[in-house]
């Protein structure tokens, strides 16, 4: 028997404010993050969590990593030091694309002043693994740590890759989740290049009249421990990591493949790593990113892994439709959502969704937050899927 | 480029120190970079400044024999002169 992975502290920064409560309740409450087209993190104030040292070594995404993992270590009880051996403590924080907006400034300096003046702290702060780097170093986190970076699959893939850390006996527990931050002009540029993002300046997942995603930023981590260790500390558990599925479309370089084939394998994987089958799972926390093409094919892979009329039964919504895109985030935030969810016995609807498109025909809980679960132990799913072709999804429950 | 005044150096070497994130009133002439908390990343970025005011590079070498605050402004002061 496998350890047991159990969830002890959640954190996010997100276009509905800094904190996993605010991202949840808002979200209940029918509350949109995005504005003009775009889903900032306005409320986080950098300086309630840096010295203006830190700020400066520091991209915003992986300052936006920092803010929620200080609140999750909060929840989890870790305030003052770690409880563990914190060589026995991971972090794996995914991101999309990591430090652009220090590329792209500084770009501009090497442009304007010459390669003389291009800082020294541009490529600390734009590599990728930035993000678990600055944690690591803030929590003196010394076991395995390391950045996954599969476009928006890449927080759930780091969520993943963190469940097996402790299965395997790697670590007693991680820090995992993801964090992003490229609301650029060059980013924004090149997503709407691809059509990629919505023209219409609203996200509506599944929506006939969707027509492309709001690009975000923010960060969501979790807090993962080893169930017997954060039992004898006396942890207080919020949720458990059930299992993990992942697969690639080895399709296109963005477009999920039409039937949905590699995101049902992954889903397939995720429930055969949690040990349970379609009629377990209460609620589908999906990637609904409100473009015409995921919300199809997700909507396929949903029916070709659980079964038509399972997939029709089980509650269904994208917490894009409030946040919009959080990209390499997306994952880390909506893990968060979706424990909350599971805690609370209340599945936050998809926002805006008022037009069925042929085909598109799963309940996407449009009416408001929906009860979920029947007493006793809530499972859900959360699913990611990235250009490239990653899928990535988690089986999350309740204890 | 006019040499610049002592006074003008050490007001600029004391802005760029003071923008890496010391407190302002710890930085004087023989407070050092370690008791500063500015590190090898840091000095470059104060030597950049200093380039693009003065016109004065301090490279490899000549930024590890600075030690002290004092040291940089000296340094500056001959290489302008």
């Amino acid at each position: 028997m496998s350890r047991r992975v159990v969830i002890t502290g959640l954190g996010a920064v997100s276009p509905l404010g800094v904190g996993a409560r605010m991202l949840y309740d808002r979200w209940s409450g029918g509350e949109i993050g995005y504005e003009d087209g775009i889903a900032r993190c306005a409320d986080f104030e950098p300086e309630e969590y840096l010295t203006s040292k830190q700020a400066r070594r520091n991209d915003r995404f992986a300052q936006l990593a920092i803010a929620a993992c200080q609140e999750a270590l909060a929840e989890a009880g870790w305030d003052d030091e770690p409880p563990y051996d914190p060589e026995r403590i991971g972090c794996v924080i995914g991101t999309g694309i990591g430090g652009i907006g220090t590329l792209e400034h500084q770009h501009d300096v090497l442009r304007d002043k010459g390669p003389g003046q291009v800082s020294p702290l541009a490529v600390p702060l734009m590599m990728a693994n930035a993000g678990t780097a600055a944690l690591a170093m803030r929590y003196g986190l010394r076991g395995p740590t390391q950045t996954t970076v599969s476009a928006c699959a890449a927080g759930t893939d780091g969520i993943g890759a963190a469940l097996r850390m402790i299965r395997a006996g790697d670590a007693d527990a991680v820090v995992a989740g993801g964090a992003e931050s490229a609301l650029t002009p060059l980013a924004m540029s090149a997503f709407a290049a691809m059509d990629a993002t919505s023209t219409s300046g609203v996200s509506r997942p599944f929506d006939a009249r969707r027509d492309g995603f709001i690009m975000g930023e923010g960060a969501g981590i979790l807090v993962l421990e080893d169930a017997e260790a954060a039992e004898a500390r006396g942890a207080t558990i919020l949720g458990e990591v059930l299992g993990y599925g992942a697969s690639a479309d080895a399709h296109h370089i963005t477009a999920p493949e039409p039937a949905g084939r590699g995101a049902a394998k992954a889903i397939e994987r995720a429930l055969a790593d949690a040990d349970v089958g379609a009629d377990d799972i209460d609620y589908v926390n999906a990637h609904g990113t409100s473009t015409p093409l995921n919300d199809s094919s997700e909507t396929e892979a949903l029916k070709a892994a659980l079964g038509e009329e399972r997939a029709k039964a089980i509650p269904t919504s994208s917490t894009k439709s409030a946040i919009g895109h959080l990209l390499g985030a997306a994952g880390g935030v909506e893990a968060v959502a979706t424990v909350l969810a599971l805690k609370e016995g209340k599945a936050p609807p998809t926002l805006g969704y008022e037009e069925p498109d042929e085909g598109l025909d799963l309940d996407y809980i449009p009416d408001g937050p929906r009860a979920i679960g029947n007493g006793g132990r809530v499972i859900a799913l959360s699913n990611s899927f990235g250009f490239g072709g990653h899928n990535g999804v988690l089986c999350l429950a309740t204890v | 480029m006019a040499a610049p005044t002592q006074e003008a150096v050490e007001e600029k070497v004391i802005d760029a120190i003071a923008n890496l994130g010391p407190d302002r009133s710890e930085i004087t002439r023989d407070a050092s970079f370690e008791s500063l908390d500015v590190d090898s990343l840091d000095l470059v970025e104060m030597t950049q400044v200093v380039d693009e005011e003065f016109g004065v590079q301090i490279k490899g070498e000549d930024a590890q024999q600075l030690k002290t605050v004092g040291d940089a402004i000296d340094f500056i002061m001959a290489r302008a002169e």
